[in-house]
This record gives structure tokens, sequence and C-alpha cells, in this order.
């Protein structure tokens, strides 16, 4: 079958890659250019563990075609510390003991990172709602919310 | 004993040492592993809920262009013999013929053949190039429909255990358990009051986000390498020597970070079959279900029919009680009845019960250890029927409870005397809590209910290596799966008198550390941790040896003080306490590099207790109901890390209510699962749930160095019950069977 050549940003970084027409991002991501931080937990975009950034705009990446990020720009788990070290979500998820086993936590920082990026300061309801789409099943999502809500105050103290 | 120690960082909250790797995407878990020349492989599942297999040809598939190796039940050894270690686990016989199919298909989903090719889309291609003639067999889905005589048999060799006498036809029933004291019948003739009632509740999935995966390479000796997702390493590496007929030491296993398992990962699904797939290709072989075969084909927990009946006099302390139950084993046997058995009365000191309990084969997957497995189920119905009671008598649930609560000195239903447990204490704080002492929202309802979990010990082994500046690596054999590193690393600090963050902790594979049993059962922050203790223990031994020759005073000479080498007291020596860094820096003059080594098989787990209590509000029309609060108290013994145990009671919550309210296995008539998908078993979302509040109940385990209690399991049990009881205060109907979904309630509501 005759590949597609895909050329896109990943983290800020351009990578150009061969995929076949049906492969997704997700697959991409962890199989052809090896990102693997993000994570497959159905692939059918029910539990948010693939979620990524496409023009920053929240996507599960199993629904996503690899050939659709031509010319776009993709941010994943790994580009979202930056050169000063852990973003406050990251490091607020790990005060609060917001994970337990790890898996969904990629998925959720991005989903995180995308609300906070677009309300900076959100109630407990707002954050409830916008993971919804996110699936953790250790946690009881009691944490993870104090934490985004912690890293949303730190954010707003940085700013 | 526990309580007499001043502690210094047990108890505290810090980061966990694999915690960046697990927030930066780094850390690699089942699917991770990825190997020059791999091939995928991938499993065909049969279309049937239950046929006779008539033949198999993986001919056409292993002729198509990529495709290097395909295998079925006949390429796998016949005869398997031994149990799998560990919750749920089960005759490995069954594990085998669940892994690969042999003669009969017994489940919609049951494996039947597998490839590797060298993509994942020709190994799809491939699946339907394998011809399988099926002679199709009416399924049997319903528990109660297979324990008939006449129902359809899954096992012609099937005959029930533990009858008075070996039964002269086979059954789908497997065996029966029987707990008994008293007389059952004078004590309902004591009772003022009786209540009754049967209770269904269906299949539930583990639910775990990370589907399992392995990754197997096997060179031209034999000897094979295993990454996989796994709660045990040790014991997928054993089952696979047994399924597979080869010595343990040709199997090296490696475990990945496991993404969830709750009991679901501590039984083997794909790791033989891809040993065989790389076996015969010579290429590694890599393996990951889609979520779809996670429902169809790994461990449900068991779907239950428990019928309760209950006697109590005037002043709410039971005379007799009583209860039948039934549990659906799936498609082999090993539903978790036992414990089911021997939990549903645990929390309570009763002169007279009787309990029966069935394991049943239905033509559903095999079912596999979920969390406090067979509890929830049982003692739902008990903790419902005794919401009735307290009713009927008008008495506060928690004041009914307390006034049968088992303590230090009853002797449990299964057994043995309780030594200290926290079950009055947990009452106690619940009706202390402010939140039961706040008034019931308007329109809502309260539900109030017990949780009990055993705990297991069993083996474990740990190492502790001194590095020479004084830092110290913890090497374990148990898959961390919410923060185990942490606690061991914790339990290290406290015993070497050292700063957390000067240790690190590992967990070892099958090679690199010494044996452990499966993390589960709620035994390694006990168990495991107890090893670590005692490992730690043997360093600080060597280090005051050491430190004796080095001062030229007896060993005994030596006390070990806040993480240093100090003279005893009375002793006349003119030297300088030495830190362990100090020793650290001396081992190559002393007697070369140190390293303290425990193995145990851990005794005394010692059993948790909750109490758990909910508002919550219906909607009469729709029948959708909101978890407006929830309130968790459990008996942690000591927590180590206080932010993982508080972790244990949320996630355990979610997990509870979503049984409760929402979770159960759909089936048509054809035994096919309707909703294997994420978007029709409908797990909790953050959106379904308020913040669980939670307390810390600590009454230490005598058997523990720092009175340790498993706490993993306990906190799924009683929010089953908590929901039943909140939606029969709230709407005044009770409804015996869950899920309490809409359609039910609804139902319900409107008197059907």
């Amino acid at each position: 079958m005759t590949k597609m050549h895909v050329q896109t940003s990943i983290n800020g970084e351009t990578v150009e890659f061969l995929c076949s027409p049906q492969q997704t991002l997700l697959e991409a991501l962890r199989e052809i250019v090896g990102r693997q931080g993000t994570k497959e937990g159905c692939g059918t975009g029910d539990c948010g563990a693939c979620s990524v950034l496409i023009d920053d705009r929240l996507v599960c990446s199993c629904l996503v075609f690899a050939a659709e990020t031509q010319g776009a720009e993709v941010t994943t788990i790994e580009g979202i510390a930056g050169d000063g070290g852990l973003h406050p979500l990251q490091e607020k998820f790990l005060e609060h003991a917001a994970l337990q086993c790890g898996i969904c936590t990629p998925g959720f920082i991005v989903a995180a990172k995308s609300l906070l990026d677009r309300d900076p300061d959100p109630d407990e309801e707002t954050i409830r709602y916008w993971l919804a789409g996110n699936l953790c099943r250790c946690t009881g999502y009691d944490k993870i919310i104090r934490a985004v809500q912690d890293a949303a105050g730190e954010l707003a103290y940085q700013a | 004993m526990a309580e007499a120690i001043d502690l210094k960082y047990i108890g505290t909250r810090p980061v966990r040492p694999d915690g960046v790797d697990k927030v930066t995407g780094r850390a690699q878990f089942g699917a991770d592993q990825n190997l020059p020349n791999m091939l995928h492989g991938k499993v065909l599942r049969s279309p049937h809920a239950h046929a006779r297999i008539r033949r198999v040809d993986v001919s056409g598939a292993l002729a198509m262009d990529g495709v290097y190796a395909a295998v079925c039940g006949e390429d796998f050894p016949s005869e398997v013999g031994g149990s799998m270690l560990g919750e749920g686990g089960g005759d490995l016989g069954d594990v085998a013929r669940n892994i690969m199919a042999r003669d009969k298909v017994l489940y919609h989903g049951h494996a039947i053949a597998a490839v590797a090719a060298s993509s994942l889309e020709i190994a799809e291609r491939a699946l339907h190039a394998i011809e399988v003639e099926y002679e199709v067999l009416p399924p049997v889905l319903d528990v109660l429909e297979a324990m008939e005589e006449d129902a359809p048999l899954l096992d012609e060799n099937c005959f029930t255990k533990n009858l008075p006498e070996k039964p002269d036809k086979p059954s789908n029933i497997a065996s029966v358990m029987t707990l008994a004291r008293g007389n059952v019948d004078e004590g309902f003739e004591q009772a003022d009051l009786v209540v009754e009632g049967e209770y269904r509740i269906p299949m539930a999935h583990q639910g775990y986000i990370e589907p399992h995966a392995c990754t197997a390479t096997v060179n031209e000796e034999g000897k094979a390498t295993v990454w996989c997702c796994t709660q045990g390493h040790f014991d997928f590496r054993a089952a696979t020597a047994k399924i597979l007929d080869c010595p343990i030491g040709d199997l090296k296993f490696i475990a990945s970070e496991i993404g969830g398992g709750f009991g679901g990962k501590t039984v083997l699904y794909l790791e033989p079959v891809a040993v065989m797939l790389s076996r015969q290709s010579g290429r590694p072989v890599k393996m990951v279900m889609t979520r779809e075969e996670v429902f169809r084909a790994t461990g449900p927990t068991s779907g239950t029919v428990c019928r309760v009946k209950v006697g109590a006099k005037r002043d709410g302390r039971i005379t007799a009680a009583k209860a039948w139950m039934a549990y659906e084993a799936g498609a082999f046997a090993g539903a978790p009845m036992g414990p089911g058995c021997m939990s549903i009365f645990a929390p309570y000191d009763l002169e007279n019960f009787l309990v029966v309990g069935h394991d049943v084969l239905v033509n559903k997957p095999k079912v596999a250890a979920y969390r406090a497995p067979g509890a929830p189920q049982a003692m739902h119905a008990m903790e419902v029927a005794l919401d009735d009671i307290a009713r009927q008598l008008g008495m506060d649930p928690l004041d009914l409870r307390m006034k049968n609560a088992a303590d230090e000195g009853t002797q449990a239903p299964y057994g043995p005397k309780f030594p200290a447990i926290g079950f009055k204490a947990c009452l106690e704080a619940a009706k202390e809590h402010p939140n039961y002492k706040a008034p019931v929202p308007e329109g809502a309802g309260r539900g109030v209910a017990a949780g009990f979990w055993f705990n297991v010990g069993m083996q474990s082994s740990a190492e502790v290596r001194l590095n020479e500046d004084g830092t110290v690596i913890v090497m374990e054999g148990n898959p961390d799966i919410g923060g185990s590193r942490a606690s061991m690393c914790l339990m290290a600090a406290e015993t070497l008198g050292v700063p957390y963050e000067r240790i690190n902790a590992f967990v070892g594979d099958t090679e690199s550390t010494g044996f452990c049993n499966v993390t589960g059962g709620s035994r390694t922050t006990f168990a495991t941790g107890l090893a670590v203790v005692r490992a730690c223990e043997d360093i600080i031994g060597q280090c005051k040896s050491r430190v004796a020759a080095t001062w030229g005073v007896d060993e005994d000479q030596v006390d070990w003080q806040d993480g240093q080498a100090v003279p005893a007291p009375g002793v006349n020596a003119e030297v300088t306490p030495m830190s362990l860094a100090d020793i650290a820096a001396s081992m190559p003059k002393t007697g070369g590099p140190m390293l303290g080594r425990a193995s145990l098989n851990a005794q005394g787990a010692g059993a948790s207790f909750s109490i758990n209590f909910a508002d919550l509000r219906v909607d009469r029309e729709t029948g959708k109901v909101d978890v407006l609060s929830f309130t968790a108290v459990q008996d942690a013994g000591r927590a180590i890390h206080p932010d993982y145990v508080e972790g244990q009671m949320q996630g355990g919550a979610s997990q509870g209510l979503g049984w409760a309210l929402n979770e159960e296995y759909i089936y048509d008539a054809d035994g096919v699962m309707e909703n294997a998908g994420f978007l029709d078993y409908r797990m909790p979302v953050a959106s379904d749930l308020p913040m669980i509040d939670t307390h810390i109940v600590e009454v230490p385990n005598p058997s523990h160095p720092y009175g340790v209690r498993g706490v993993g399991e306990t906190p799924i049990v009683a929010p089953l019950a908590v929901a039943a009881n909140a939606v029969r205060d709230a709407t005044g109907v009770r409804i015996n069977d869950l899920p309490l979904s809409p359609p039910r309630i609804v139902a319900a509501l409107e008197g059907n």
C-alpha cells in the first residue's frame, strides 16, 4: 500500500514521517515517531488517555488520521514541560498525589493544560466537565481536580 | 509496639520516586516495549458463546506474505497441572484452556488461535484466513438457570465438589461451600423481627485503563524474555513455565509500569501465546489487546444472586443470619465465592449463622480477581438487610452496627479470633464526623454501610543496597500499582533513620531481585514492606558490626540512632558517631560492599474494616442519581503515605459507585456482550462525582513493625450498599438489584 508523506510540527520540532492512509495520529506518534508518552486506553475516543493538542485544539489522537496533521502543530505530553522544568500542572499532580497507576496521567495533563489555556480560573464544576472525557479508574478524580485547581492558582500567581 | 514509636518519615506525604516519569510520559507501560525485527501478534476469538471445535486450520494464515507464525490449542502442551497463586488465579489447566481454547469454546471472545505478522494490519487480515469449524451449542448465561438439572453443561467432567457424597451426574455447579455456627432456626425464633431479600448483581469489569500487553522474545536455546504489564511477574513466570512445560529458569519476566489492575492483572492471557509465536517465528512478538478484547475476554468479576435473611431483637441485637449465594465463575471454576462466604458477616459478632455459596459455570468470560473479590456482592446483601432492620426499628444504622460489631477477641465467621481491629473505631469516627452530623440535603437520601477485607501476607523479598555515598537503593519485586515505591522508601527511611530523599526504590525483574508474589490481596505495603524493614535491619546489623570493628569494641556496644552508629549507653569509648554516609565511604576498608536482604512468608496481615456513607439525590423523572457527598472512614492500621491511602479510599469509592449505579455486562440471548466499550460500559467520569471525603482510622496491626494493614481492597466493598440504602432513603422504594441505573429506578418508582 502506498504510504503518505506527512510533515508536521511535534512539540515545536519539525517532523516528517510516512504513514498509511488509515493510520491514526496515536499510532504514528507511538509507533512511527517514537513519542510513547501518549497512551492508548480504548482506541475509540472514550477514555482520553491519548489526548493531544492539534493547533491548540484538544483531541483524542486515536480519532485523528495521522495524515490530517500535515502542516499542523501537535503538542503531546512530551511538550508540556518547558525549559524551566516541569509545568505547574505536572508539579501539582505530583504534590497532590493525583496519580496512582499513571496511565491516564499524560492525557489528563494535556487536557487540563488545554482548559487552563482557555480559562485560567475555572471553578470545580468547569474542571469536572472539561475533564469528563478523560477516564481515571484509580483516583476517584478528587486529587486530580485539586491538582488542577492548585495549578490554576500557581499559574495565576506566576502571571 | 508500633504506637510507642516516634515516627519521623512515616505519615508524611513526599513526592513518589516514579512520579516525574509518570507526569512527563517517560514511564514505560505494557505497550511501550518495542524491539528490533519485532512482529505483531493478534488473537482470533470465538464468535460463539458455546460451541464444540470441530477443526482449526491456521495454514491459510501461515501462507500469507508477512505472516511468520500461527498457533492454536493443539500447539500447546495438553496436560497442565498446578494452580496459579494469588487471588482468583485458579487451576492452571483452566488458565491454559482459557488463553487458548481446546475442544470447546466457552464464551464469546474465547481465544482460539493466534498469528504473528510484520504489521498489525497483516496480522488482523491473517485472522480471517484461519478456518474454524464449530458445532454450535446452546449457551447458558444466567447463574440460576445454569444451576438447573437440565441446563446445558459447559464441562461434562465437572462434578460438584464439597457435597457430602460425590454426585453421580455432572453439573455446572463446580463447588459448594458452607460456613455455620450455632443454630439459625433457634436464632430466628428468638428474633422480634426478620428481614429477608434476594439481591442480584450482574458481572462488572475492573476497568483498568491500560489494556493487557506484552512483548516476548525467544532465542535459539529456547530462553525467553517477556516484558508485560502484570500485578506479579514471578507468578506470571511460574504460570507460563507450567503452561508451556519449560523450566522456570528459561523464562525472564520484566514487569513494565502497570496501568491499573485491581486484581485483573493477577492472571495472564497473552504471555504464553506471545512466547509460542516468538518460538515459532524466531522473532520478537508484541501483543496488545484492544479495549473490546479486554471486555470480552478478560476478568470481569462474578455476577451474583444472594439471598439473605437476618433476625434481630428489638434492641438491634442480631439473633441469626443466613445467606444463600450463587456466583458466576464464567467459563471455568473459580468464582470468588469463598471470600464472599467468609466476608458477608465478618464485621459482626454473631452467635448463629449459616452461609452456603455456589461456584457456577456460565458461558461468559472466566472471572478474575476484582478488588476484595467476592466481598462487595455478598456484603451488599447483608448491609442492605441491616438497613431495612434499622429502618424498621427506628434505629440509627451506625448504632445498629455498633450493637453487633466485631472487636478484638471476636471469633471471625471464617475461624480465627480477631486480634486488634478497627471496626468499632470506624463506627465511632463516622458517628462523630461532621458530614454525618450534617442534615441530609432537601430531597436527598443518606445511605450507610460497612466494608471489610481479610488482607493477605504471602511471600516477599527485598534487598537494600548501600551506595558508596550513603544513598540507598531498595529493590523489590512488586509492580507499583499505586505509589508503593514511595511507601517502601518511607519505611526504609524510618528504619534506617535517613531522609526519604536519599532512598530510591526499584521494582526488579525476575532475575535481578528475589521472589515476590503478586501485588494483590492488599499485601504489598504490608508484606513487601515488612521485607524492606527486615532488609534495612539487616543493613543496620552489618553497619554496627563494621563500626564495632573500626572502634575496636564489641558489636553490642554499638547502637543505631537517627541514621548513625553511636556508642551504646555506658560504653566508654572515645569515638565519633558514624553516619550511614561515613560507613558507606569506609566500605572498601571495612570488608567491601553492603547488601541487606530479607525473604519471608508474611503472617498476620490484619483485617481491614470501613464505614462509608453518602448523600444521593434521585431524579424521579429520569431515574438519574447524583452523588452529593461521599465519606469514607477506614482503618489503615498505620498510613505510611496518607495521600496514597486516601487515594485508595477515593478510587475504591468511585469504582464501587460505578458498580452500584451504572456498570454491568449486558448480554444478548446468544451470549454476546452488547456493551464492550467505554461508551456503553459506563464507568464514572469526573463530572459524575463530588470530592470524596476520607477519614483514616489508625488501629495498628500488631503483626507489622509500623502497624500496617492493607488498604487497597476494603474501599470498594461498602459503596454498593451505601448507594442502595441512599436510594431507598431518597425514594422510599427498596430496589434489591444493581446497578441502580436510570431505567431500573424509573421502573421501580413506577411500581414495576
